[in-house]
């Protein structure tokens, strides 16, 4: 889908935390100067073509008492689809890209407990006999996901 | 910190994202079996402890056409790592920014920083400049581009009980 201005305002705003109240659409819409329908409608059809991958809340899983971890794996071309399904099948695996480099699979693990870290990148291992390498953050430096559209 | 089993089911509500619908936390209040007015109370208290950061839109840079997604990484002074850390989180094309263990030998980079742009040219320009601001105090870097999306969900939790 092609996005006009208007569907560009809305996602730079929706960027942003929505207001916590009944009505927050009618709140945003408000804000952006547009009617609540227009908002939803765009919203749904930006959601529709995948332009937003997800609308909702952005748990932080380490304040649940849980942990995210950065893995990378250096995965052999001729076995890659086969190793990507087990380690897809872990549900700890939130998101995996894969890479320009020796290390060519990088994944993030977010599991409720800090062990679990450890209990999941163990297994993965087993099943696939390849070392996945550990980069747990030691610091953050700053979020700011939004991108201008 | 645990969580209790009504944030848990609030938590399993809204996993798959926020109903696009007038009243949407009416909508996650029936299904939970909350009030509308109980559900914003738990849910102001989740932002407040951190466990929800935000509620937000997750664009998808593909689409946005930034199709050239760098994850660079660098080899920088530890003892400098701080404040250069926090010069490089703070620009504008950098969506995430983290200090990392190496993993030696094969892997000599402990600060990772994530570069968009519409062309590789484009973010090859701003690592460019990432190394003007780390200077001296940077030993190595590499960029390493992401070409395809192996999955994306967000966060799961296991069902309890």
């Amino acid at each position: 889908m092609t996005l006009d201005d208007t569907d560009r305002r809305i996602l730079n705003r929706m960027q942003d935390d929505l207001p916590l109240c009944p009505d927050p659409y009618a709140a945003v819409a408000a804000e952006l100067g547009l009617a609540e329908t227009d908002l939803l409608t765009r919203l749904a059809r930006m959601k529709e073509s995948r332009v937003i991958t997800r609308f909702g809340p952005f748990f932080d899983a380490a304040a649940m008492g849980g942990a995210f971890c950065l893995c990378a794996m250096e995965v052999p071309e001729a076995v890659f689809e086969t190793v990507l399904t087990k380690v897809n099948a872990h549900p700890e695996v939130a998101h995996n890209y894969e890479r320009t480099h020796r290390l060519n699979m990088w994944f993030v693990l977010a599991t409720e407990t800090p062990e679990g870290i450890q209990v999941t990148a163990d297994a993965i291992e087993r099943e696939t006999g390849i070392a996945v390498l550990r980069f747990p953050k030691l610091q953050e430096f700053f979020i700011g996901f939004r991108v201008a559209a | 910190m645990s969580i209790s089993d009504t944030d848990r089911q609030i938590i399993a509500a809204m996993q798959e994202g926020l109903p696009l619908v007038p009243r949407p936390f009416a909508a996650i209040a029936s299904q939970t079996g909350l009030t509308e007015e109980t559900l914003l109370h738990r849910i102001a208290e989740l932002k407040a402890r951190g466990v929800i950061r935000r509620i937000a839109a997750a664009p998808n840079h593909y689409k946005l056409g930034m199709t050239a997604n760098g994850m660079t990484v660098w080899d920088v002074d530890d003892a400098r790592i701080a404040g250069l850390g926090a010069q490089i989180g703070a620009l504008p094309y950098v969506t995430h920014c983290y200090e990392r263990p190496r993993a030696l030998p094969g892997w000599p980079y402990n600060l990772f920083a994530m570069v968009h742009g519409a062309t590789r040219d484009e973010v090859e320009a701003k690592r460019g400049e990432i190394a003007a601001i780390l200077g001296a105090a940077c030993r190595g870097h590499d960029i390493l581009y992401s070409t395809r999306i192996l999955k994306k969900t967000g966060l799961r939790l296991k069902q309890k009980g």
